[in-house]
This record gives structure tokens, C-alpha cells and sequence, in this order.
């Protein structure tokens, strides 16, 4: 069951196409964060496989995750437990 | 120029392309529409846009590799099997979004070939496109979404595979396909670098 409390995240995926550069474009121009943070989160995604780019309510993340494939980047959400 | 964007005074951008270029990019971004399509639709076939509008999106993903690839599941972590709510969450989701992706993505394209059309390519020389920022948009997720469906079809899964693709003979069937996934790498950095310079 769905805890009603908890936030929702948006979750980038790394793939092996998606230019570094390309990443960090959208996570500036779509999230609007700094460059610092957004080519953090871009190494975070290579690096790791994946990063939190976002939180909120279902709804939100359903948007933020609407928009990353808009732009063609791999994201889901869930919830963050 | 040729064969990379550079930063327009004021925004947008600009390449110098010659013929044959131009014509590779338009016979990509058409058979890219032609890929993406117009979606299946449910319930009676029907030319009003308010119908369209309220028409509901497919609930499972596409079957081919490349559309599914560029209208992933919005649940489930890649990769793992996803649980029941997962999938009906992402059912829901599809039925809601995949139709205005779609759309989004052959507007997108469209734009590119309008632009290509647009452009008097006369004799040996190449022809300078210059786009205004909108168009930048259009460009740079055609060119993305190319790069998906291309990645698709050579079946590039990690970094390894496409560091072998690299090394192709050129007497490899997938040579020209990884010549044109790395042309549209190329176009794609410095249309990114243009913007954000």
C-alpha cells in the first residue's frame, strides 16, 4: 500500500547513448539548478547508475518523469522509503 | 563549420551543411516520424481533435525496441521485474502521456524537416542553417531521439558494446549506421555547447 506521508522521487537512469553534456543541459534547463549541481547529478548518473533529481508528490514526479522522457532520458519515480 | 554548431549573437545556433548532409538528416528525421507514427489509437478512428484529445494512449509498452527505448515505463526500476502496483501505475501513466510524447516528439521532428526545406543547398558549396532557440529545441531532441532509435537498432546496451562498434571493419553491414550514430553525436555536443556557451 501506498504510504500516503512519503515523498515521491524522480529517479535518471544512465544509458550508454545520452551525451554527459546532453544530461546536464536538461537538468539545467528543465530543473533550472546550477550548473554545478546539475553536471553533479549528470556524474552521479554515469557513476553510479542513477540519481534523485527530484521530490514530491506523485502527481509532481509524474511530471518531472513526463518531461525526461520528453527529453529522452531513461527516468522512473517511486517512493522513497 | 562544417559538421558541428556554433553559437548564433543573440541565441540559437548554426551549421554549415552541404547536400548530401542534408539529405541524410531529413531521410532520418522522416523515417523517425514514420517510426513514432501517429500511436494507436483506441475507440473509432476520428479526425476531431477534440476526440484525439480525450483519446486514451495504449497501456503496454511498444513491442519494438527503439519506440521503447523512447517511451520507457515511468515505474519500475530497469532492468528488475516490476511488482503489480508498479505495472498498473505505469499503465495509467502511458494511457495519459504516450499520445502527448508522441505528438511532442513528431512536432519535433517535423520542425527539423521544415528547416532542412527551408534551406538552398546550391552546387558544391555547403548552405548555412541558422536556427533561432525554439527551433534549437526541436533540434536537439530530434537529434536525441535519433541517436535512441539508432543505439536501438545496433543493439548498444552498455559502454562496452558501443566501444566495440567504434572498431567496426569497413566492410561491416552496421558501418554506416555507426558512421551516421557518430555524425549526429558530433552535431549534438556542439549544438549543447552552443546553447550553454
Amino acid at each position: 500500500m501506498a504510504e500516503p506521508d512519503v515523498p515521491w522521487v524522480t529517479l535518471v537512469h544512465n544509458d550508454p547513448v545520452n551525451l554527459m553534456s546532453y544530461v546536464t543541459y536538461v537538468f539545467q534547463t528543465y530543473f533550472g539548478y546550477s550548473r554545478d549541481k546539475a553536471h553533479r547529478l549528470m556524474l552521479d548518473v554515469h557513476h553510479k547508475g542513477r540519481a534523485t533529481v527530484s521530490s514530491g508528490s506523485r502527481e509532481e514526479m509524474e511530471r518531472d518523469v513526463q518531461a525526461m522522457h520528453g527529453y529522452g532520458l531513461w527516468a522512473t519515480l517511486s517512493q522513497d522509503r | 563549420m562544417a559538421g558541428h554548431f556554433e553559437p548564433l549573437p543573440g541565441g540559437g545556433a548554426a551549421v554549415a551543411l552541404d547536400e548530401v548532409e542534408v539529405s541524410i538528416l531529413r531521410s532520418l528525421a522522416v523515417q523517425l516520424l514514420e517510426l513514432i507514427g501517429p500511436g494507436e489509437t483506441h475507440g473509432p478512428e476520428s479526425v476531431d481533435p477534440l476526440d484525439r484529445l480525450f483519446a486514451e494512449g495504449p497501456s503496454e509498452p511498444p513491442s519494438d525496441p527503439a519506440l521503447a527505448r523512447l517511451f520507457p515505463d515511468a515505474y519500475g526500476a530497469p532492468g528488475t521485474e516490476q511488482d503489480q502496483r508498479e505495472r498498473a501505475y505505469a499503465a495509467e501513466f502511458r494511457r495519459y502521456t504516450e499520445n502527448d510524447l508522441r505528438e511532442r516528439k513528431r512536432q519535433d521532428a517535423l520542425g527539423v524537416v521544415r528547416s532542412l526545406d527551408a534551406l538552398t543547398v546550391a552546387g558544391d558549396d555547403a548552405a548555412v542553417l541558422r536556427l533561432a532557440p525554439e527551433d534549437c529545441r526541436q533540434w536537439i531532441g530530434t537529434l536525441n531521439d535519433l541517436r535512441l532509435t539508432i543505439a536501438a537498432r545496433l543493439e548498444i546496451g552498455d559502454e562496452d558494446d558501443s566501444g566495440q562498434l567504434y572498431g567496426l571493419p569497413d566492410d561491416d553491414a552496421r558501418k554506416p549506421m555507426v558512421m551516421a550514430y557518430l555524425w549526429l553525436g558530433g552535431l549534438q555536443e556542439t549544438l549543447v555547447e552552443a546553447l550553454m556557451a
